[in-house]
This record gives structure tokens, C-alpha cells and sequence, in this order.
């Protein structure tokens, strides 16, 4: 069996764990991954990627139900499941081969299979239950990511009952769906079957979906999906499943009502656990706080050399966060000066459903919570020449500043575009620039983007087009 | 066309500074190069010389005027029988250039003055825009501050930490958490008189001195009567005066130039205290404390270690004349690895020095007087010179700080070592 020796060791190789190890080989180091299924992780290969291709294919669909209005005679699409699953299969497979063909290009030594902490500075790396090597290295990131919470009762079994994973890769398509949680997966799963003609519920505990989001652009994407044709009980606990032989009847009670709802299937999307099983944690001084391992601001866990990054280390659940924690916990390995903890305010949430979701910051409710007299803007797409243009006009950016400092406390978008625009927002917020800086920008002309600007100036009661 | 002259910047840290005097009154012609002003900064005195030609139409600064700040229209300069505006011409432009030729130190001005006009020779200060906001709202001075945001970068935290009076500032005063002293609270008959720039400088630095290092005193007896020989045999070489090349080499000179050369012997008392780490300076750079009508400045005999001692005189002697005219240059009097401070002038016995800031030691000369000494058992008479050297506790410890003041004293007792 081999004994290597690193500099640097990554366990996991997701978006986090990949991203720490070309970070780590940039900067001179031996290092190498340890991954037990594919480069890329979920993200790439069970996630945001897949996924992505899967609303591409829904929001092509709802373009073609339209084409009338663009000028085109009527169409009738028909889509074939397997196709569209098969299609976003090939766009997951392609990037995997690019992060294998990324870590070549770094001379990161890749080992398949599962590895755990074996004593001071060493990991042993096991593939189906095999020793395959031992590890030596002073640095090790644990990037073993996370999966789906499951409720008890309603464990998911790949056929009636679903997790994501089974969600992307359905062998037909349901008539009806059931969806429990209304988080980013859950809703994404509920836009992309609803847009391809599923009748689709939502269920959610909480009195209002997206319950991150600010409670405007939660309404709104509550009404949206409605009028899309969505049935949405929120404040609504599941409190019972009885599966038939295709058919699953699920108990929701809300408002102390109870109701019995039939349905082909159920995606059950009730939050994430982390994946602290498994990797020699026990006996470590590293600490794990429901699921999650503890850090410090620069992934540091309580065992000297062994950092934790990504989903492992806790909310957000973003791929974009578990990049940015790989690359400045490497980055203080290294010993670099200009090394700055993130800002969990600065990180943007996105949602692809339609109309897409796109924040940062504070909600003006969490804003106020914390103290700060509020100056609120809002711009609705229909004052967009765009958006009109697009025939996107629904939707609407808000943005809170603090009244005292002009500080962008957040913002917050629903609308076509959103999560690529959102980005602006959180440039401005990681700058500290206040609403002076986003008044003296200047906007292209035509974009949708200009709502942006509108939201800002409408705070200071400026706005233009309203 | 009407345009301004600017309050201009002496030195790359001047933000404000008082307009001393006009040399010129309103509606005389002025020439490019013509000295207009004189400008007070921190501790030198500078003329002003004029870049356009054209009319003095207005002067907008009156003489004497305190805390004008860099840039700020000062005159508007006219062109000949053209109408004077009341006020300040709209564009910025003409910004004086300091009289001194500009060295190294002040070649940036130079550089950005012709482009715009703003900031020139600011110290630019790296804040976000809510940071300054926050600061301006607060009261909080950027320039005490160090940034904790990308490539120290003052951001927001700073502030909020600066409000809670955490550790974030580096240079803010101490004196600025002590309650302020007003005058008013002052009832005894009195006459108030409004402090120079100097006097604040000196006010600030030393309180900053005082309180902020841990400062130690060494004082050891040395004899110097070789030291005087040695001074009558080289002045007793110097051309009659008057003539050319005459000089007179002072006790103080052979003191610079001993120092000098235990601070090449022992460099590690030639170094700063910084919370990033010990700051060891290449060159030995000495301040020497000139006194002055309104207070008293440091001018700089830079690497003492490698001059001669006519060298030495010959600049101490003009920095210590120009020091007393108000007319150094900010580089001649801003920087430095060691100070000496020499009272023998006045028949101090012994005395000790506070520390100039970032140095970690200063030299506290005192009378050189005949004291009754006890040599090979026997009572004798020696020329004694108590010198004290104190010494920031953080830099040197009391070990190094004596070895330092025991190498002092044997080349000064056999000054001939300094010709080796």
C-alpha cells in the first residue's frame, strides 16, 4: 500500500474541495483530492449544474407556449423526459472531465475513494472497504459536503418518495408532485416540473415560501407561482405518507385542518445534513455542532492542520461560499498577509426558478431587527423598457439602505435575470459603497439592470420612470 | 482669465497649515518663480513662489490665517486690467509651488500639480465610502486609523471599532482620550495666546511619546578631557576665521560623530518599534534637538557613522542656523534612527530626553564640568560629562542599553579611536 506525502491533503472533491486544491497548487504546494464518486461533487454532478440544464429545458418550454406572442403561429412542444434528463446528464458528465482535466493541469494528485483522519497529519484512503493509501500531510480540508435531510416516516425510497437526486433523473414524468419544503432545491424542483405541466403543491412549514427571502419578494413569488398554477400550503406541517403502488397520499395539516392529498410523487427537500460520518472525526479535537463542523474565520477547526470547508462547515449551503472558503483557507495556510475572512452578509442566494430570485444582504424586516432605521426602495420590471421589450415584465428589485450611513443593507431581486444581475449588488456591498456610489453609477441603456439603478434612486425618492 | 492659487502642500503628509505672511499685496504683478507667501507647516517655514504670471486680483487668505487647508484657494490671480471676481475663480488651477527645490520628498507635488490640481501631495488615504461617511459622521480622523480591509484598506469595521475605542487606531494621540483642557476653566488673570503649528506638533508627539512607550533611563560619567584636547588640537588647525575653509569643531560635533559610530558598533539601538515587527534602519540617521525662538526642532546629520567631523560641523552648523530661520525642509527634519538632546550649553548638570517618535533612544548631553574623580586610588581632578540615555523598554533591553552607553563612553574618553 502506497504512503505519500502532501503538503496539502483535500477531502472531497465538490466546488469547495476542488477550488482549495488548485488554490493550494497555485501557490506551490503538493497537494491532492480525495474523491469518492465524481470531481465536481453535487454541485456539478447532482446540483446547481444539472439542474440548471433541467430549467433551461422548462424555460424553453414556456417560451414555446408563447411563441404566438413574439409573432410566431402557435406551437404544440413535445418534449421527451428522457431526452431532457439525458441532456443534462451529458452537461454534468462535461464539466466533471474539466475539473479531472483542471487538476491534471495543477499536477493535483487525485485518489478514488473515501478517506478518514488516522492520527496526526494522516489520512487513510479506503475504496470499497480496500485500503488504498496512507496520506501524510500538515494540512487537511475536510470538503465531504453535505445531503438531504430526510423526516422520519419519510425516508426517501427513489420511487414514490424523492430527494433531488432522484428529482433530476426521472424515468417518467409524474402527472401530479408533491414538493415538501419551499427552500431553493424544493422550489426549483416545483418551477421546473410545474413549467413542463406537472400539478404541483407545495408544502411549506413556515408561514411563507422562500422563508430567507424578504417577505416583498416572497409574496410575489407566491402569487407568480400561483397564477403559473402551483398550489402552495404554507404554515402546513406533512403529518403523515401512505404509500399505494404508484400513488403516495400525503396528510398536511394547516390552520389545524387536516387534508389528505394523492399524488405520483414527492420530493422531500427539507434542509441538508452534513457529512461528519465517516471521516475519523471521533477523537479529534475537531468539534461538530448539529452536523456541522465548527470553524473559525479561516476554516481552522479545534485540531491543529485540519480545516473544514463548504457545507461540512454549515450554512449557507452555497457552492460560491465553499469556493471562497477554500480559497482563503489556503490562502492563510500559505501565510499570505492580504487574507480577509468572508462576509456572510456579502454572499448572494439565488434561486432559478421563473421568475428567478436573487439577493443579499439584509430582508428589511432582518434590517430593522438589527436596529437600523431603514430607507427601502422598489422598481418593478414594468418600469423596465427592457424588460418590456423581453416581455419580462414581471417582476421587482428592492433595496434597503441603512438611513443614517447609506449603507446597502441588502437587496433583493424577482425577475428574469435576476441571478446573473445580482452581482452588482454584492460588488457595491463588498466595497462598502453606499447609495451615492450606486447613484453615480451609470447603467447601460437598455438593460434590465437599470432597475437596479431605479430601486436605488426610489430609496432616496428619485427614481425616474415611476 | 481669473484663476486661483491653491493653498499648496510642503510635504507629502501636510493636510493644513497657516499663511504667515503675503509678500505681495493685491494688484501687484506677480512673475512666474516671484515668492508670493510664506507658509507655516508642522515645523518649518516655506515661501511660496508663484508658477503663472499675471495680477495678484485677491487675496482670499489673509495673513496669519490657522489650519488652511491644502488646496484651498488662497488669492485669485488675474490677467493685467482684467476685472477682479469677489470670489474664488470656479476651476482650480495654478497651484504655487513650494519655494525649496523639491527633492525626492516633495517630487511628487511637482508631479501631480499641472494635472488638476486636487490633492496634490495628500497623502492619499484608502477607505470605502461608507468608512468615510461613518467617519465623517462620528468625527473619526481617517489618517489615526489602520485599515483592516484588503491592502489595509479602512473599511467599516475600522470605524465601528474606532468608536469603541478598540485598539484599531495606531497613531491617534493619547491625549486626544484625555479630557481636553479649555481655558476657560482657567480663572486666574492670565493672557491666552493662540498655539503655533509647532507648539501642537510638539505638544502631540511627546504626550504620544510619554505615555505610549515604556521608556528607561541609563546615565554614566564620562570624562572628556581627551575629547577637549582632541577638539583644541583640530580647531587650532582651522584657518583663522574668516578666512576660507576656517572652522570650529564643537564639543556637540565630536558627540554626533561618537554616537555616530557606537550606533554602527551596536545597530541594534538604531531601530523602531512596530506592531508588524522591529524596524532596523540601514543608515544611522541622527536628530539633533536644535533650539528655537517658539520651540525647538530635530534636523537630521544623516549616516553620521561614514562623515568626517568637519562634514559634521559644516552641516550642523547650517541646519541649526536654517533651523532658527524657520527654513528646513521637511526631509531634513522628518525621519532619523537616534536623537541627541545636549543642554551642556547651559550648565545642566544631568537630565533625561523623552523619546522622538518611531526612534527607540535619545542621548541626553550634559555639562562637561571639572569634578573631583578617584584614579589608581587617588583623588584627581577630570572634566565630567554625565550623559543619559533613555531607551524604549519594547527595542532595547536594559543590558543593550548599557553596553550601548559603555561603548559611548570609551570612544569618547579615547577619541582617537574615531580616527581608526
Amino acid at each position: 500500500m502506497a504512503e505519500q506525502s502532501f503538503d496539502l491533503v483535500v477531502v472531497g472533491g465538490g466546488p469547495g474541495g476542488y477550488v482549495a486544491a488548485i488554490r493550494a497548487a497555485q501557490l506551490g504546494m503538493k497537494t491532492a483530492i480525495v474523491e469518492r464518486e465524481n470531481l465536481g461533487g453535487i454541485c456539478l454532478n447532482w446540483g446547481c449544474i444539472p439542474t440548471k440544464a433541467l430549467l433551461r429545458t422548462s424555460e424553453i418550454n414556456h417560451l414555446l407556449q408563447h411563441v404566438q406572442d413574439y409573432g410566431f403561429a402557435p406551437v404544440t412542444p413535445i418534449f421527451d423526459i428522457e431526452k431532457i434528463v439525458k441532456r443534462s446528464r451529458a452537461v454534468a458528465k462535461q464539466l466533471s472531465s474539466g475539473v479531472a482535466f483542471l487538476m491534471r493541469k495543477h499536477k493535483i494528485t487525485v485518489f478514488d475513494g473515501t478517506a478518514k483522519l488516522a492520527g496526526k497529519q494522516t489520512l487513510a484512503v479506503e475504496k470499497d472497504g480496500k485500503p488504498v493509501a496512507t496520506l501524510t500531510s500538515a494540512h487537511i480540508i475536510l470538503a465531504t459536503g453535505a445531503r438531504a435531510r430526510e423526516l422520519p416516516g419519510m425516508e426517501a425510497d427513489g420511487k414514490l418518495i424523492w430527494t433531488y437526486r432522484h428529482a433530476m433523473v426521472p424515468p417518467a414524468m409524474p402527472k401530479s408532485l408533491l414538493v415538501i419544503g419551499s427552500g431553493a432545491i424544493g422550489i426549483e424542483f416545483a418551477s421546473f416540473y410545474l413549467n413542463l405541466g406537472v400539478k404541483v403543491t407545495v408544502v411549506e412549514v413556515l408561514p411563507r415560501i422562500l422563508p430567507v427571502e424578504d417577505e416583498e419578494i416572497s409574496t410575489f413569488a407566491h402569487k407568480a407561482f400561483v397564477k403559473q398554477g402551483m398550489t402552495i400550503l404554507a404554515g402546513a406541517a406533512v403529518k403523515g405518507v401512505k404509500k399505494a403502488a404508484d400513488r403516495v397520499t400525503v396528510t398536511v395539516e394547516a390552520d389545524g385542518k387536516s387534508q389528505d392529498i394523492t399524488v405520483d410523487r414527492v420530493i422531500s427537500a427539507v434542509g441538508i445534513v452534513g457529512n461528519v460520518e465517516g471521516i475519523g472525526l471521533e477523537g479529534t479535537a475537531v468539534k461538530v455542532d448539529r452536523t456541522h463542523v465548527v470553524i473559525d474565520e479561516f476554516c481552522r477547526t479545534g485540531e491543529p492542520g485540519v480545516y473544514a470547508i463548504g457545507d461540512l462547515a454549515g450554512p449557507p449551503w452555497l457552492a460560491h461560499k465553499a469556493m471562497h472558503e477554500g480559497v482563503i483557507c489556503v490562502e492563510k495556510i500559505a501565510g499570505l498577509n492580504d487574507v480577509h475572512p468572508m462576509n456572510v452578509g456579502n454572499i448572494p442566494g439565488c434561486t432559478y426558478c421563473r421568475p428567478q430570485i436573487a439577493s443579499v444582504g439584509m430582508t428589511e424586516a432582518r434590517a430593522k431587527e438589527a436596529g437600523h432605521e431603514v430607507k427601502v426602495g422598489r422598481f418593478p420590471f414594468i418600469g423596465n423598457g427592457k424588460a418590456i421589450a423581453m416581455g419580462e415584465t414581471e417582476g421587482l428589485v428592492k433595496t434597503v439602505f441603512d438611513a443614517k450611513t447609506g449603507e446597502l443593507l441588502g437587496a433583493h431581486m424577482i425577475g428574469a435575470e435576476v441571478t446573473e444581475m445580482i452581482q452588482g449588488y454584492t460588488i457595491a456591498r463588498t466595497l462598502e459603497a453606499t447609495e451615492a456610489e450606486l447613484m453615480h453609477t451609470v447603467f447601460p441603456h437598455p438593460t434590465i439592470s437599470e432597475t437596479m439603478h431605479e430601486a436605488v434612486l426610489d430609496a432616496y425618492g428619485q427614481a425616474l420612470h415611476i | 482669465m481669473a484663476t486661483n492659487i491653491l493653498m499648496p502642500a510642503l510635504s507629502p503628509t501636510m493636510t493644513e497649515g497657516t499663511l504667515t505672511r503675503w509678500l505681495k499685496k493685491e494688484g501687484e504683478t506677480i512673475k512666474a518663480g516671484d515668492v508670493i507667501a510664506e507658509i507655516e507647516t508642522d515645523k518649518a517655514t516655506m515661501e511660496v513662489e508663484a508658477v503663472d504670471e499675471g495680477v495678484l486680483g485677491r487675496i482670499l487668505v489673509r495673513d496669519g490665517t490657522e489650519g488652511v487647508k491644502v488646496n484651498e484657494p488662497i488669492a485669485v490671480l488675474v490677467g493685467a486690467g482684467e476685472a477682479v471676481p469677489a470670489a474664488a475663480a470656479p476651476t482650480p488651477k495654478a497651484v504655487p509651488t513650494p519655494a525649496p527645490v523639491p527633492t525626492a520628498a516633495a517630487a511628487p507635488v511637482a508631479e501631480v500639480r499641472p494635472a488638476n490640481g486636487h490633492a496634490a501631495g495628500e497623502e492619499r488615504i484608502f477607505a470605502s465610502p461608507l468608512a468615510r461617511r461613518m467617519a465623517a459622521q462620528t468625527g473619526i480622523d481617517l489618517s489615526a486609523l489602520k485599515g483592516s480591509g484588503p491592502n489595509g484598506r479602512i473599511v467599516r469595521a475600522d470605524i465601528e471599532a474606532a468608536q469603541k475605542g478598540a485598539p484599531a487606531p495606531i497613531q491617534a494621540p493619547a491625549a486626544a482620550a484625555r479630557p481636553p483642557v479649555p481655558a476657560a476653566a482657567i480663572s486666574a488673570p492670565h493672557r491666552l495666546v493662540p498655539h503655533s503649528s509647532m507648539r501642537k506638533i510638539i505638544a502631540r508627539r511627546l504626550t504620544e511619546a510619554k505615555s505610549s512607550i515604556p521608556h528607561f533611563y541609563i546615565s554614566m560619567d564620562i570624562e572628556i578631557d581627551a575629547l577637549i584636547a582632541l577638539q583644541n588640537q583640530l580647531n587650532a588647525k582651522s584657518p583663522a576665521r574668516d578666512q576660507p575653509g576656517s572652522y570650529f569643531i564643537t564639543i556637540n560635533d565630536l558627540v554626533i560623530r561618537a554616537a555616530g559610530a557606537t550606533l554602527r558598533r551596536i545597530p541594534e539601538v538604531n531601530a523602531s518599534w512596530t506592531d508588524d515587527g522591529m524596524v532596523f534602519y540601514d543608515d544611522v540617521d541622527i536628530s539633533v534637538a536644535v533650539a528655537i525662538p517658539d520651540g525647538l526642532i530635530t534636523p537630521i546629520v544623516r549616516r553620521a557613522d561614514q562623515k568626517g567631523l568637519l562634514t559634521i560641523s559644516r552641516e550642523m552648523r547650517d541646519l541649526a542656523t536654517r533651523a532658527r530661520a524657520g527654513k528646513l525642509k521637511p526631509e531634513e527634519f522628518q525621519g532619523g534612527g537616534f536623537s541627541i538632546s545636549n543642554m551642556g550649553m547651559f550648565g545642566v548638570n544631568e537630565f533625561s530626553a523623552i523619546i522622538n517618535p518611531p526612534q527607540a533612544a535619545i542621548l541626553a548631553v550634559a555639562t562637561g564640568a571639572k569634578k573631583p574623580v578617584v584614579k589608581n586610588d587617588a583623588l584627581a581632578i577630570a572634566t565630567v560629562m554625565t550623559c543619559t540615555i533613555s531607551v524604549d523598554h519594547r527595542v532595547v533591553d536594559g543590558a543593550l542599553g548599557a553596553r550601548w552607553l559603555r561603548e559611548f563612553k570609551t570612544i569618547v574618553e579615547d577619541p582617537l579611536s574615531l580616527m581608526l
